[in-house]
């Protein structure tokens, strides 16, 4: 290594500048760090460094009973943290070999979907900022607060909301619901209208997302993708359509394919999916105003719960993609072993040979439009 | 054909054991043809299992311990019965590895594990079949241990480099050793 007293930089051999990103950084979302070598302006090896946010929480899990172990999951996303509650609660259902109430599952459809709007409202506002587009993310922002509200009038909580119990939900939705949401519907088909007026066609915008980091097919499953990531790359895959749980196999939706995989497929698919989600709480709300007042809202689930003896693996489709639980019980009121597959942890695992070759200003893109999570990625 | 006869069938007598649990397939395999069970399955015509879902490791301690217990609450004839049969065989591999494996084509999931004794921590790499292990097997070395044959980077990934131990085995206690990361700049 030669020093260069002009600049004061180690030079290596191949006259590679070796940058280190994060683990704090305000472009990073999270504690995410990437140490990468550059030539230039143009990266030629970048390797993501997690673990900074490592909790243990499969280990907590081990210690902990079924219905402790709910919060936890909050801590995770915490941009769709109701995703994640259900995620698991559905779970230990199907270890336990639980049915839920159809009007607790309409609830929780209502619910998961809000918070698939409000985790892409996040994203797509927050690419905006990265990018030098501030506008967006206050129109997008505005009505996530809106969506939060009826969090908070559901269980007092914003961002962890803890929501639902094993066997159901704890409450009906709350009454101020019925007469937001008509109003909200319109207001964010509005808002995402604007993003949409700003952006998408924006030759600034274009520049900077159209071919930035394309991925193949072939690559992104060889590598473990799912969810936008993975459509954007031109894989019809949603685990909504493909092992559908809850009333989904009953709703019509479209789901939105890309075919670069580069960031801008990656930011139209959520556009899309938003508009899908709407269309899928209209359809679960339909539903629901035609159930019985006073129909369940809980399965008949033991007070303490003790599943039997086995072990099962059960995944659904959060904004980030596949989100699965694999459960062993020994029987006993906590859980053997819980262990999390998030969906950003295979997404994040590839960072390296997606940002290869491009600009350093295109990492913190990349990043922001594969949703990576801190919380959920280092658990 | 149902999916068990058709593992059972691409397979032959490489599965060891099945289990069937709320609709939930998983087969036990021998350790050392992992790789080539693993390829089969993903490239038989039936099968398709192409993509892999996740892959991680599970300790049994705690679980065996738990077993043996049981018999001891039964009356005390019985009791001394059991215990003898439960002695004659050699205890079961401590570990465990799960390889979560998805069919994309046909929407079906498999479990496949290999089990893993305290004394022969290595297992083939399955980086060479899919990417998507990359990181999982690197958290399996970090929480439990397993070293894993032919891994390019097999180092650490939630816990820092120096750390000795690893938090997901069942001894290891859950507020820890009081371990301290002393950070040192070169």
């Amino acid at each position: 290594m030669d020093y260069d007293p002009v600049c004061q930089i180690d030079r290596d051999p191949d006259d590679l500048v070796t940058i280190n990103i994060g683990p704090t950084h305000p472009a990073m979302h999270g504690t995410l760090r990437v140490i990468a070598k550059t030539d230039g302006e143009t990266i030629v090896s970048a390797e993501p460094e997690i673990g900074y946010l490592h909790r243990g929480v499969e280990k907590l899990g081990e210690n902990f009973t079924y219905h402790q172990f709910i919060p936890l999951t909050d801590r995770m996303n915490y941009c769709s943290a109701i995703a994640s509650n259900v995620a698991y609660e559905m779970a230990v259902e199907k270890l336990m070999g639980i049915k839920v109430p159809p009007k607790a599952q309409l609830v929780r459809t209502i619910m998961m979907e809000l918070a698939r709007i409000a985790d892409h409202q996040v994203l797509v506002g927050i690419l905006g900022v990265d990018l030098g587009a501030l506008t967006p993310f206050f129109y997008l922002i505005i009505q996530r607060e809106e969506i939060y509200d009826i969090f908070e009038w559901y269980n007092g909580a914003r961002l962890t909301n803890t929501f639902g119990r094993i066997g159901g939900v704890n409450a009906d939705l709350p009454d101020k619901f019925h007469e937001k949401w008509p109003t909200l519907r319109d207001t964010i088909r509005k808002a995402n209208e604007e993003t949409d007026a700003l952006l998408t066609k924006n030759r600034i915008w274009l520049d900077r997302s159209v071919g930035v980091n394309a991925f193949s097919a072939e690559d992104a499953l060889n590598w473990g993708f799912t969810g936008p990531c993975l459509r954007a790359c031109g894989v019809k895959r949603d685990l909504r359509r493909d092992e559908p749980y809850m009333f989904y196999d009953q709703f019509d939706f479209k789901i939105p394919v890309g075919k670069h995989g580069d960031v801008f497929d990656r930011y139209m698919i959520r556009m899309e999916e938003m508009e899908e989600s709407v269309k899928i709480i209209d359809q679960a709300y339909a539903m629901y105003q035609e159930m019985p007042e006073d129909a369940p809202l809980m399965a008949k689930v033991p007070k303490i719960i003790k599943p039997p003896e086995g072990e099962c693996y059960h995944a659904i489709e959060t904004p980030n993609g596949e989100l699965g639980f694999w459960i062993r019980s020994d029987g006993s009121d906590k859980p053997y072993r819980i262990k999390i597959r998030p969906p950003c942890y295979m997404v994040y695992q590839a960072f390296g040979e997606l940002v290869k070759g491009d600009m350093i200003s295109d990492t913190i893109a990349c990043l922001s439009s594969l949703n990576i999570i801190a919380g959920e990625l280092d658990r | 054909m149902s999916l068990k006869e058709r593992v059972q069938r691409c397979l032959g007598d490489d599965v060891i054991a099945i289990t069937e649990y709320r609709g939930d397939l998983g087969i036990e395999v021998p350790k050392g043809n992992i790789v080539s069970v693993l390829t089969r399955l993903k490239e038989d015509e039936t099968l398709g299992f192409d993509f892999l879902t996740d892959l991680f490791g599970v300790d049994n301690l705690d679980y065996y311990a738990k077993k043996k217990k049981k018999p001891k609450k039964k009356a005390a004839g019985e009791e001394e019965l059991v215990e003898e049969e439960e002695d004659k065989g050699p205890p079961p591999p401590r570990f465990e590895v799960v390889y979560l494996l998805q069919a994309l084509k046909t929407n079906e999931r498999l479990q496949v594990k290999i089990r893993v004794p305290e004394d022969d921590m290595e297992v083939d790499t399955i980086t060479t079949i899919w990417k998507a292990a990359d990181w999982p097997e690197r958290e399996a070395f970090d929480m439990f241990g397993f070293k894993f044959r032919g891994h390019h980077n097999l180092r650490r990934l939630l816990m820092w480099d120096e750390f000795e131990d690893h938090p997901l085995r069942k001894d290891y206690p859950l507020e820890g050793k009081g371990e301290e990361r002393h950070l040192s700049y070169d």
